[in-house]
């Protein structure tokens, strides 16, 4: 039988095949990658800055190390431009085709484009990967101004490292506090408070109107200069590929508990998937869909389930842990504590905690707490 | 001794088992791994380990 092939090198892609090898030593694996195939920690790209870490510092091994490590071969920058489902290969951007037995897509998610009148003009970074880190962080100069756009985790975790590191960082979101999603108001107003008290400048509640080289001019009239500009808006699954080849994506790519795409030799795991409990783009549910799919893929049908997933998000300014409800549920916030210790729990129509945000001292309760929520799947 | 679980991932430090494959022998109590050492399998840093309930 033909091998196995993953497209993708992230945390999705070799968590799998570390797994899959554990289970079985003999079944061919060749990974596609479209970026140089290095594993490196990804959570770490908005925690490295203050840690004094460079590119080479995060790639933790070559893809050569990884080939002799876990006996696979990684194709390293090639991007695969089709799935021919019919006679099971996969084309290469250089034409090359490669065949498979099974096809695992660990792709990813793009981060959402920001645009605004002027934009074009503008070098506004996103950092999703390694290749981004280096371009973000070459040119940063010291003292410098940031333009970060989106106070949510991602945006509040760079607004605290960049900060620490000695940037001098002013936030723009139209939500009234950080992590406006994920927290509620007495939450999210502490942590704009803290992240305030290491020097980060927030414009909450309003929005970028035009972006001029240097300098963004707000909805109120206000003009914010910049030597550097970021943004951290959200991630939006890589479908196009599934999408093209005919399987079922919505949001992501559709997958079943056994983490099956509609074609029942192609799975998806990770940030580019969609499961029964909706996009999960976190690496706690993605080492559990790892597992369970490796199993599959060694011939031990295992259904992926996952207990209620806390979030520790990185902002040593506040600490600050999340469990989010399933989207969509109703209920209400329930806040406790005072000042920085804050216990904030979701509570549904029948008084049954749905989810749980947790700050200072409170964070502690995280482990124990999430064990009395509702499983995701 | 006590387990250590990454805050990221999930992954739990066992002291009893060590890590002989990053050179950390079993019996090592989390506080003596090397501050630069990383989870082995979400690559955050040593700071990124809390303390297992229970
Ligand atoms: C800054 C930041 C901080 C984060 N912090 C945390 C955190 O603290 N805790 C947490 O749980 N989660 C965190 N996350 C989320 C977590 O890192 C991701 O959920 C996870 O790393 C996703 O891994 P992945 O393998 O699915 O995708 P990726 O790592 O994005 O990998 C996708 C791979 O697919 C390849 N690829 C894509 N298209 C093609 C193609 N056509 N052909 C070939 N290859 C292709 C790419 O080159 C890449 O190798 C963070 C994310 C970011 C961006
Ligand atoms: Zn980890």
């Amino acid at each position: 039988m033909t091998g196995i092939v993953i497209i993708g090198s992230g945390l999705g892609g070799y968590s799998l095949a570390r797994e899959l090898r554990r289970l079985d030593p003999a079944v061919a694996i060749t990974m596609v990658t479209a970026d140089g195939g290095e594993l490196y920690s990804k959570p770490m790209l908005s925690a490295a800055f203050a840690q004094g870490k460079d590119v080479q510092a995060l790639a933790q091994k070559t893809a050569r190390q990884m080939e002799g490590e876990l006996g696979l071969t990684v194709v390293t920058r090639q991007r695969v431009t089709a799935i021919d489902r019919a006679a099971k290969r996969v084309v290469l951007g250089s034409g090359e085709a490669i065949a498979y037995g099974r096809l695992v897509l660990a792709m990813g998610a793009d981060p959402r484009p920001y645009r605004v009148e002027g934009s074009e003009e503008v070098t506004v970074h996103t950092v999703n990967d390694l290749d981004d880190y280096a371009a973000w962080r070459d040119g940063l100069v010291p003292q410098g101004r940031v333009l970060l756009i989106g106070a949510g985790l991602i945006g509040s975790e760079f607004a605290n490292d960049l900060t620490t590191a000695g940037q001098r960082v002013t936030v723009v979101d139209p939500a009234p506090w950080p992590l406006g999603r994920l927290l509620p108001r007495e939450l999210g107003e502490e942590l704009a408070t803290a992240l305030g008290g290491i020097g980060v400048t927030f414009r909450l509640g309003r929005s970028i109107t035009r972006l001029d080289p240097g300098k963004a001019v707000l909805d109120d009239g206000s003009v914010v200069a910049f030597d550097k500009a970021l943004s951290a808006i959200g991630l939006v699954p890589r479908t196009a590929l599934a999408a093209a080849a005919g399987l079922v994506v919505d949001k992501g790519i559709v997958v079943d508990r056994w983490l099956r795409t509609s074609d029942p030799a192609i799975f998806a795991l990770g940030d580019c998937a969609q499961t029964e409990a909706g996009p999960l783009p976190f690496v706690l549910p993605l080492m559990a869909e790892a597992k369970a799919l490796a199993a599959t893929l060694a011939g031990r049908e295992t259904a992926l389930s996952l207990p209620a997933l806390p979030v520790v998000v990185k902002t040593p300014a506040l600490p600050v842990a999340v469990c989010p409800p399933v989207p969509g549920a109703t209920g209400e916030w329930v806040v406790s504590g005072e000042g920085r210790d804050r216990k904030a729990l979701f509570v549904g129509a029948d008084g049954q905690p749905l989810g749980f945000a947790l700050s200072g001292s409170f964070t502690a309760e995280r482990q124990p707490l999430a064990k009395e929520m509702p499983d995701l799947l | 001794m006590k387990k250590y679980v990454c805050v990221v991932c999930g992954f739990v430090y066992d002291p009893a088992i060590g890590m002989p494959e990053d050179g950390i022998p079993a019996g090592t109590a989390f506080e003596d791994i090397p501050d630069d050492w990383c989870c082995p399998d979400c690559g955050v840093s040593k700071s990124d380990f809390e303390l297992q309930e229970g």
